[in-house]
């Protein structure tokens, strides 16, 4: 892969590498023998150069092991050159690069975790959902992957399901579950254009009295005409939601986008749209398996998950 | 051209054609005994009893001193130091940067020859060469063999080599015994299961000590040690150094005993250069103070059985300042100049680190708490009139007992603190040295409150039972609270 806009600085700073290490290679060989200035008993004098009139500049030569690390640093740095990446655009010959390092990683992070999800893969929703330590798996799972939308505590927010009220729009049964997580969902209410405001605000008086919310008795009556004509298609006569499509049951009182008078005029107005994305390619089988069980537990455990 | 040394006469010279990369010349030092070389056998002795013994010793059931690397926890008896603990080292570090400074001004480099590993190990070295090759003129007779090598000189040096590489191994061994259990680390050596990084390193300082103790020697502290190059800064005139008496020794030469020295016109030194044979690093002590000089002290010694045998005073090398040796002065008198501005300043500093350091590590909480508000969901109407906010809370526990944990939030009014199951959090039970992560939701009335942001506090306090004693401990977190449109 190469980021350059032309080929030429990857030949740019391929030479200035090997140059660099040649010329290194060069100046050592080239000062291996100097001209020493002895005094005549054979110590060395100093080059004459004085500093602070007094800190004189001897000529004393380097240790020869020097010598030999130094040629041992050049000549790594070329093998280095031709095994990974760095002159240019050359990959080297091992093929390294930190992308591969990093996939490398995760592989060999997943198959040390095989044995770790194996005996959850082979047990029930259930089994799995009563395990402590799945539990705890499960929840750092979510906290990683789900919490972003419906929070840290499953709790939902306008717009995400709340998780944790055994309340659900395309079913709470595991294999549900696991077919939201794995394959995602998109939830459209669409606009209603063609209703005048007035019909709008009859309509979001029935619905609300189907959760038997304060309502206007008449604007109520006109709206069970209106939304016998338009909404029952999917949220069923009886507004009971259906989850094959994931249309919301609106007799329980747990309202997605809010239950005021107001935003249901708003959400038959303007529509909703709602995303949630399909999980198959970011968590293998075995970590759904095992979310799943975490998301299930948190409305079906008998007692209380402890908060762990 | 003659050559001028600084305040001489100029003096012929010659220019020779030579290489600029010099063979080590082997150094055979000459083994010593005396004042100096006794200390030196007792620090050898003090440091290595401490660096094979600290892993072994045990405490509260685990081993008392352990960098645990992969849990990053760091046992130190009685404490748990987390990564979060890492001003202490960074304290540790200036304070023993420092205690260099004030001790190499005093005294020079104490510290490179008692106590600095590579002088520590280089002894034990060459304390093993000397056993099995003999002594000074023995090993350069037995180096001076001409090749093939005979039978006796093999055995020599392959008794010395595994003795080294014994000694060698066994201080890789301790040291990957500071990062991994030690008794573990036994056992998984004795079944040959040790993993590749404890291979790596166990190999790595195996051969590092076997090269650098068996091989580099001298080289170290003269190329390699950057405190040889800078302890010029740190000395003075009134700094204590091992030094050559060059008023009373010079001019040196051989004389016979019964000579006048007055008519021969020499000084005390009789060139017998037994303080060259002796000094690890191959110098000259009496060329006056130089970088490769590690303070051993093992000329002293030396020179004071020579000074003995010939009836002279002893102290011709010495433990002195510049300033005596000038001044003719005593050690007694020079003594007195001890309390110069270097040594006090870095003495008040090493004093207010040092009680800095220990009270903040007496009164260091093991609790810590973190608070991180969800970003994703801001907020959330339950119950038609109260605003929830989701926090994460983090709790650290870093004793060495269970602790039990209360949360309050604090800042607005009727603020209550829920788990994920809404229920009222009341103690949390944290782990003795573990953290816990637990996703809590704070409500809160709306009241009379407008829409915006609201700083709130965590207040947790700690119940932990150490033995019989109930301490309790407390940490307070900030963090927001919104209340939405």
């Amino acid at each position: 892969m190469s980021d350059f806009f032309s080929s030429g600085w990857s030949a740019y700073i391929a030479l200035v590498a090997l140059v660099g290490i040649f010329w290194c290679i060069w100046l050592l060989f080239s000062q291996r023998k100097a001209k020493v200035v002895h005094t005549a008993d054979g110590a060395v004098a100093d080059t004459g150069h004085v500093w602070d009139g007094d800190l004189r500049e001897l000529n004393n030569p380097l240790p020869r092991w020097w010598m030999w690390m130094f040629l041992l640093s050049c000549i790594f740095g070329l093998v280095y050159l031709v095994l990974f990446p760095g002159l240019g655009s050359f990959p080297g010959v091992l093929g390294y690069s930190t992308d591969g390092s990093l996939m490398q990683s995760m592989t060999n992070a997943n198959d040390e975790l095989k044995p770790v999800y194996a005996k959850y893969v082979k047990m029930d929703i259930e089994q799995v959902a009563a395990d402590p330590k799945a539990r705890e798996m499960g929840q750092r799972l979510f906290l990683n992957s789900c919490a972003q939308c419906h929070g840290s505590d499953a709790g939902g927010a306008k717009g995400f399901p709340n998780l944790t009220d055994g309340d659900w729009l395309y079913g709470g049964s595991p294999e549900n579950i696991k077919a939201s997580i794995t394959y995602g969902r998109g939830g459209v209410m669409p606009p209603f254009p063609q209703l005048d405001s007035n019909q709008i605000v009859d309509v979001a008086n029935y619905v609300r009295s189907l959760s038997g919310l304060s309502a206007d008795d008449a604007k109520a009556a006109r709206g069970a005409q209106v939304f016998a004509a338009n909404c029952v298609a999917c949220h069923g006569p009886d507004g009971k939601g259906n989850i094959a499509i994931g249309a919301p049951n609106l007799t329980d009182k747990t309202w997605l986008y809010g239950g005021s008078e107001a935003t249901i005029i708003e959400t038959v107005t303007k529509g909703r749209m709602a995303m949630m994305p399909a999980q198959d390619k970011v968590l293998s089988p075995e970590k759904i398996q095992v979310l799943t069980a975490y998301v299930w537990g948190l409305s079906n455990s008998k007692q209380p998950a402890a908060a762990k | 051209m003659p050559y001028i040394p600084p305040g001489g006469k100029p003096v012929p010279i010659e220019v020779i054609e030579e290489s600029l990369y010099e063979v080590r010349r082997k150094i055979y030092p000459r083994s010593v005994s005396g004042l100096f070389a006794r200390w030196r056998f007792i620090l050898v002795f003090a440091t290595q009893l401490l660096f094979y013994g600290l892993p072994w010793v045990s405490w509260n059931g685990r081993q008392a001193v352990l960098f645990d690397l992969i849990q990053r926890k760091f046992y130190i008896f009685g404490l748990v130091l987390w990564p979060q603990d890492v001003i202490y080292l960074t304290l540790l570090l200036i304070l023993s940067a420092l205690a260099l400074f004030l001790f190499t001004a005093v005294a020079g480099r104490l510290f490179c020859g008692y106590a600095c590993p590579q002088t520590v190990y280089t002894e034990i070295f060459m304390w093993i060469e000397r056993k099995v090759e003999g002594d000074r003129f023995a090993r350069i007779r037995l180096d001076g063999e001409e090749w093939p090598w005979g039978l006796r000189k093999w055995r020599l040096k392959i008794t010395k080599h595994f003795l080294w590489l014994l000694i060698a191994f066994w201080t890789g061994f301790t040291f990957i015994g500071y990062f991994t259990p030690i008794s573990t680390l036994g056992s998984a050596l004795i079944h040959l299961s040790l993993g590749p990084w404890q291979t790596f390193w166990l190999c790595f300082y195996s051969f590092a000590t076997w090269g650098n103790a068996g091989f580099m020697r001298e080289q170290v502290c003269k190329y390699m040690c950057p405190y040889a190059r800078f302890q010029s800064v740190m000395v003075d005139k009134d700094t204590f150094l091992v030094t050559y008496d060059k008023v009373r020794g010079e001019p040196r030469g051989s004389r016979s005993k019964s000579a006048d020295l007055t008519s021969l016109g020499l000084g005390d030194c009789v060139d017998c250069s037994i303080c060259v044979q002796v000094c690890p690093t191959g110098i000259d002590i009496r060329d006056g103070l130089q970088y490769m000089c590690i303070g051993c002290g093992a000329c002293i010694d030396a020179c004071d059985q020579v000074m003995e045998k010939v009836d002279y005073p002893k102290g011709l090398i010495r433990y002195t300042t510049e300033r005596a040796i000038e001044d003719k002065e005593s050690n007694q008198s020079a003594i007195r100049h001890i309390l110069r501005p270097r040594v006090l300043i870095y003495t008040a500093f090493i004093t207010v680190l040092t009680a800095a350091f220990i009270v903040s590590l007496a009164t260091r909480n093991p609790l810590r708490v973190d608070v991180m508000r969800d970003r994703g969901a801001l907020a959330r109407e339950v119950e038609g009139v109260r605003i929830e906010n989701i926090y994460r809370i983090q709790i650290m526990n870093a004793s060495e007992n269970n602790m039990n944990v209360q949360v309050k939030a604090l800042g607005l009014d009727g603020l209550k603190v829920l788990n994920s199951q809404g229920q009222i959090v009341t103690e949390i039970e944290v782990g003795p040295a573990s953290n816990l992560l637990m996703p809590i939701k704070v409500s809160a009335d709306v009241g009379a409150n407008e829409a915006g942001n609201y700083p709130i506090h965590f207040d947790v306090v700690a119940h932990e039972m150490s033995g019989d004693e109930l301490i309790t401990r407390t940490r307070e977190e900030k963090s927001t609270f919104i209340i939405p449109r």
